[in-house]
């Protein structure tokens, strides 16, 4: 594939992420972070982000199979989760984890089980998501070509 | 004498702030977070500033040297010109560690700006009561980060003027001190 037309395909996918709310602007300013003198920030912020949401997954999950749920523990994480997903821009995982939280207030058991099961669902869907862009942005960098700005007008 | 104090004079007037490098802002940034901590740093940097991170309020006290179960490090030589502080924070909240920092006769003139994802006002008005410099919402921005860089680095530079200015006065006045110069020059600006 012609250089031209992947750097097409990356800014496609990459506006398609946004329109489908996956992303908000906060990734914008992850991307604004990174230059020639530090080519990776995004994807070292993203892979800590990864590490650490697979991590407060599982923590979530096995506190939520307690005979008796401790919410005291389970709240904070979802806090956890929710703070690193605002941070780095994953908007879906971050308002699973805000109605996450409201269950988590009330006690309501099955309402965590179900938004435990929505934010994974969403996790996963964005880390897929992030990791198909990062190989695009490979494919460029790889080819030689420069990794486009994201234009702001769509 | 006077010779050598009027070139000076008119390098101070003219001159940008006197942190060219390696006199950067050096921030102290605390936060339990991983993803948070990379990203402060890097907004910091960008900043121009120096930067120190730590995961806890645990950690932050002992590298300034305010625990008191370790031995105090280096305090005299520490020059820390900004704490950044997350304010959930597992153990020794955000909130704690700024009052122990104003409680402390070496750091109480730091300023200390909280961080939070949270929008709670009582939150933000207890911080700013313990002597907050400024609560700045999660995900930080870069312009937050830039206006208290430049609200800092002129606060400095002012105090830094008015010890300049102190030794002119000292001095043998053979030229006169420029009366244009408004005296609200040397008061410490609030951010």
């Amino acid at each position: 594939m012609e250089l031209v037309q992947m750097q097409k395909s990356l800014q496609d996918y990459t506006k398609s992420l946004f329109l489908e709310g996956v992303l908000d602007s906060q990734f914008l300013q992850l991307q604004q972070l990174q230059d020639e003198s530090n080519p990776d920030f995004v994807s070292q912020v993203v892979t800590l982000f990864f590490q650490d949401s697979d991590r407060i997954l599982n923590d979530l999950s096995l506190s939520l199979d307690q005979q008796v749920v401790d919410f005291k523990k389970v709240d904070p994480h979802v806090h956890q989760l929710k703070g690193s997903s605002s941070s780095i821009g994953a908007q879906r995982v971050k308002n699973a984890c805000v109605v996450f939280r409201t269950f988590c207030e009330q006690q309501n058991v099955e309402g965590c089980h179900r938004c435990l099961q929505q934010v994974k669902q969403e996790y996963y869907l964005v880390k897929n998501r992030l990791e198909t862009l990062f190989k695009l942005e490979q494919q460029i960098v790889a080819s030689g070509g420069v990794i486009p700005a994201m234009e702001l007008g769509f | 004498m006077a010779e050598v104090m009027l070139p000076m004079k008119m390098e101070m007037a003219n001159a940008p702030s006197k942190f060219k490098s390696p006199d950067l802002l050096h921030v102290l940034a605390v936060d339990d977070s991983h993803v948070d901590r990379k990203f402060i740093e890097r907004l910091l940097k960008v900043s121009s500033c120096k930067v120190t991170v730590v995961d806890s309020a645990t950690r932050a006290l002992q590298y300034l040297g305010l625990d008191v179960n370790e031995k105090p490090v280096g305090v005299k030589d520490l020059k820390v010109n900004l704490i950044m502080t997350d304010y959930s924070m597992p153990g020794m909240t955000g909130y704690e560690l700024l009052k122990k920092i104003k409680e402390s006769s070496a750091f109480r003139d730091v300023p200390v700006v909280v961080m939070s994802s949270e929008n709670i006002l009582p939150r933000i008005d207890r911080c700013l009561e313990e002597g907050a410099e400024d609560f700045l919402l999660k995900p930080v921005k870069l312009s937050d980060v830039r206006r208290i860089r430049d609200s800092l680095m002129k606060a400095e530079d002012l105090s830094f003027t008015k010890s300049v200015n102190k030794r002119e006065l000292e001095t043998e006045n053979v030229y006169s001190l420029d009366s244009t110069v408004p005296s609200q020059q040397l008061k410490r600006t609030k951010i």
